[in-house]
């Protein structure tokens, strides 16, 4: 009888283990996931006024696009479209690099989809998002 | 008996080491996302207020 109630206190124990390693926080405090956080942080004041006006918007796979070119004057749409490439590279260094800070490079492509969720939640309103049908503006 | 301890601790030994190695900590993720996403946005900045107490007068000097 011991020796089954021992089992049941191992077994649980072992159930109890998994729970913690995943209740645990993700490691984001590496030095190349702050460099590319401050360097997302200084071009999002030249990329929050072509969210408000439509010029660019999130997509659902975590990056961002062109929605409206037509929005922005011909003389800076070489300026945007190079904020747009870089916003992206910066992006998918960042989800890259926490999947790899945390030990699970293959989890990249699962960080990229919990961002492109919470980017979409919590965009201003007035921004526009992609949905399953395409763009919506929030 | 023996063999059947041997059993249970295979049992439940084998699982959760494979649990642990593919799990996908999904709540945790959204938690570190919703971090960055603050930091990289300044969503939490006007909460904070951290300008405020640095504006506020010095405290008085008592004679």
């Amino acid at each position: 009888m011991k020796k089954i109630l021992l089992s049941l206190m191992l077994f649980s124990t072992l159930l109890m283990s998994q729970f913690v390693v995943a209740a645990a926080d993700l490691e984001v405090n590496t030095p190349a996931i702050t460099a590319v956080k401050n360097s997302m942080q200084s071009r999002h004041g030249q990329l929050a006024a072509f969210y408000a006006n439509g010029a660019i918007g999130l997509t659902k796979d975590g990056f961002i696009a062109i929605k409206d070119a037509n929005a922005v004057p011909l003389a800076q749409r070489g300026a945007l479209t190079s904020l747009v490439k870089d916003e992206n590279a910066d992006r998918a260094n960042l989800y890259k690099e926490i999947a790899q800070a945390n030990g699970h490079p293959e989890w990249q492509a699962e960080i990229q989809s919990t961002f492109a969720g919470r980017w979409i939640d919590k965009a201003q309103a007035g921004w526009w998002v992609q949905g399953a049908g395409g763009w919506v503006k929030k | 008996m023996k063999n059947w301890m041997l059993g249970l601790l295979l049992v439940s030994v084998i699982p959760a080491c494979v649990t642990i190695n593919i799990y996908f900590p999904a709540a945790a993720a959204e938690k570190a996302a919703d971090k960055i996403i603050d930091d990289v946005w300044q969503l939490k900045n006007g909460a904070e207020k951290p300008t405020v107490n640095s504006n506020e007068p010095a405290k008085p000097v008592y004679k």
